[in-house]
């Protein structure tokens, strides 16, 4: 018996030691090539065309960096960035409690149809080329406002805080009611400061949705002042690609390009690792807002 | 049946009844509650304008696919040519090659991409030490969110001639020249399904890991005490209790076998490499915003989504039969 005992503990010692070599392989196959692009967007051009290094460039520079801050074009970008993705969010998280909260009310007229309504438009929708004739024929192309407006609303958003704001007690929303406040301010003064959890977690993955959107520039915007930094980074990349496809420029180009790009790369992807410790205080009750959907 | 009278505390609700009551009066009613609502229904109905604009319009829009819409027409104007658009699909040489790559990389993250943040989960599940599992999951979360567009950027500087994947495999021996595996149609398939699970892995185990948390502890205690080794209790109790959201995954994943990641293709797709890369999705966005045929490519699209409806329909089905008939969605 002793002796089973004892063979069972190997066998789980031997079974953690290999799950654990295992797991630091996969971190390994993660951190690496993420290592790899900072390091290189600090290294110097000649160092960069010769290659041959992957934890520590060559020779350290910052002229990457100074040639992509030198161009106006990407202080432009990170203002556009920045204002789609605070513009867009704040409204987006509002515009979603707000009819959220009117349609927790069971006792809403018309409430029936109205989720109905929404639920269709999770399953269905008129895909790109009638979207694209939609927002063409409002007038929204080649205009800041195509970030914000069509963005606005998302019914599963609309779900989750519907399902947060049932869970407030009643009590709460009598006592309001009581003192001679009407439903916009029980919304405003009591729900909305309440359910700041729930809206901190849509705010942050739609946030990163926003920052991260490239296609909504793709389709709508032609206006080089719009771009946002995806939308640069990906004209930088499309264009060192085509270079050193087609052998344009002389190598000294080529290799400037590709530093630009590695170093706008780094940039673009800054303020998503500087939030990434709080997202991820988010992800846990995320996945369980997300739980409710389903 | 009695008429019961619910007013609500609060004295904005309606007066609901369950007696039958003729039309006119009902529709009365309907009207008072509603005046009576007028700050919970002010709340609704710009959601409710909003989803008609922005969702059931571009709906309606669809049916320019049965029309030949050109740039001078509106929607109504254009005139109807039935089923058209969707014959000229059928003998679209390049529409095929489209569905063939959509599947190709499709199949393959499934027969790859499918199991591999299952058995991450388990490995996850499966280590002690808080640190180093709070740490591996860090580290595993962190690709996801990223955009498409840094990690294309990303993709093609590792494997350009004097990049990372280059350096590593001369190191090993592998290769004896440097060559940049994007230009290579023949690899295109794998480095699309490659990076796509290097992306997503570590996300995809959030779901499974939840379900498993919640196991419980006493089957594992019995199961020592058994003599069960580890790998005999991942197979009878962490497997079986992951049984649903494993159909519920496999289910969705299936029904979105036409469906192609837009971002990945564009950024990752060049001149050399169009032939294997050019997925539905692209495909769509060819037609329709670059050669401006928006009937065209509005058919294409719609021609997909009604087959992925029947792809989910038919998995659900064949799940639902393996669940000893218990539907999961």
């Amino acid at each position: 018996m002793n002796l089973k005992a004892a063979k069972g503990d190997l066998d789980s010692k031997i079974f953690d030691t290999i799950n654990i070599i295992l797991l630091v392989v996969f971190t390994i196959i993660i951190v690496v090539p993420l290592w790899n692009v900072v390091v290189s967007s600090f290294s110097s051009g000649r160092a960069l065309a010769e290659g041959g290094f992957i934890f520590w460039p060559k020779e350290l520079s910052l002229e990457n960096y100074q040639a992509v801050f030198r161009d106006t074009g990407i202080w432009q970008a990170f203002f556009i960035s920045v204002a789609k993705t605070v513009i867009g969010v704040i409204t987006h998280v509002f515009f979603c409690a707000m009819v959220g909260y009117g349609l927790s009310k069971k006792y809403v007229r018309g409430r029936k149809f109205y989720v109905a309504m929404g639920v269709i438009t999770m399953f269905f929708s008129g895909g790109m080329i009638p979207t694209y004739l939609l927002i063409k024929s409002l007038g929204l192309l080649n205009t800041f406002w195509v970030y914000i407006i069509p963005a606005l609303l998302s019914f599963y958003d609309v779900i989750i805080l519907m399902n947060f704001f049932r869970n407030v007690p009643d009590s709460l929303e009598e006592s309001a009611k009581i003192d001679g406040g009407g439903d916009w301010r029980v919304f405003l003064s009591i729900f909305i400061p309440l359910s700041m959890p729930a809206m901190a977690t849509i705010a942050l993955f739609n946030g990163v949705g926003q920052w991260n959107d490239f296609m909504t520039t793709k389709l709508y915007i032609t206006d080089q002042s719009l771009y946002p930094l995806q939308m640069m980074l990906y004209e930088i990349i499309v264009q060192s690609q085509t270079q050193s496809m087609q052998n344009i420029g002389s190598v000294a180009i080529q290799t400037t390009t590709k530093g630009v790009q590695l170093a706008t790369i780094v940039v673009t992807t800054l303020p998503i690792v500087v939030m990434y410790p709080i997202l991820q205080r988010y992800f846990i009750s995320g996945m369980m807002l997300g739980a409710v959907k389903e | 049946m009695g008429k019961t009278v619910l007013v609500q505390p609060t004295g904005t609700g309606p007066v609901q009844s369950t007696g039958k009551k003729p039309r006119g009066q009902r529709i009365k009613e309907f009207f008072i509650d509603f005046r009576r609502q007028w700050e919970l229904q002010s709340m609704i109905l710009p959601g409710i304008i909003f989803m008609f604009i922005f969702c059931y319009i571009p709906i309606y829009g669809l049916s320019i696919a049965f029309k030949n819409y050109t740039v001078i027409d509106t929607l109504d104007s254009a005139p109807w040519v039935g089923l058209d658009n969707f014959k000229i699909i059928i003998s679209d040489k390049y529409f095929w090659d489209s569905v063939v790559n959509t599947l190709g990389i499709s199949f393959l993250k499934l027969a790859v991409g499918f199991v591999i943040p299952i058995i991450l989960a388990i490995m996850i599940y499966e280590v002690s030490m808080g640190r180093f599992k709070k740490f591996v999951q860090t580290i595993s979360y962190l690709p996801h969110f990223l955009s498409w567009i840094v990690l294309g950027g990303m993709l093609i500087t590792w494997f350009s001639t004097s990049g990372l994947l280059n350096e590593v495999l001369l190191g090993l021996g592998l290769i004896s020249q440097p060559q940049n595996i994007l230009l290579d149609p023949s690899k295109y398939w794998w480095i699309a399904t490659l990076s796509d699970i290097w992306k997503e892995a570590g996300w995809g185990t959030i779901l499974y890991l939840a379900v498993m948390s919640k196991i419980d502890p006493t089957y594992y205690e019995a199961a020592k005490i058994d003599g069960a080794s580890r790998l005999r209790q991942i197979w009878n109790i962490t497997l079986p209790n992951m049984k649903m959201i494993i159909s519920l995954n496999l289910i969705l994943t299936v029904s979105g076998l036409l469906g192609s990641n837009l971002d990945q293709t564009l950024v990752l797709m060049n001149s050399q490499n169009r032939e294997k890369a050019e997925v539905i999705n692209s495909y769509v966005y060819r037609m329709g915003m670059t050669q401006g045929d928006f009937s065209y490519a509005t058919a294409v699209g719609l021609g997909v989504s009604i087959i992925s409806v029947i792809l989910l329909v038919t998995a659900n089905k064949v799940t639902s039969k393996l669940n000893d008939n218990q539907s999961v969605l």
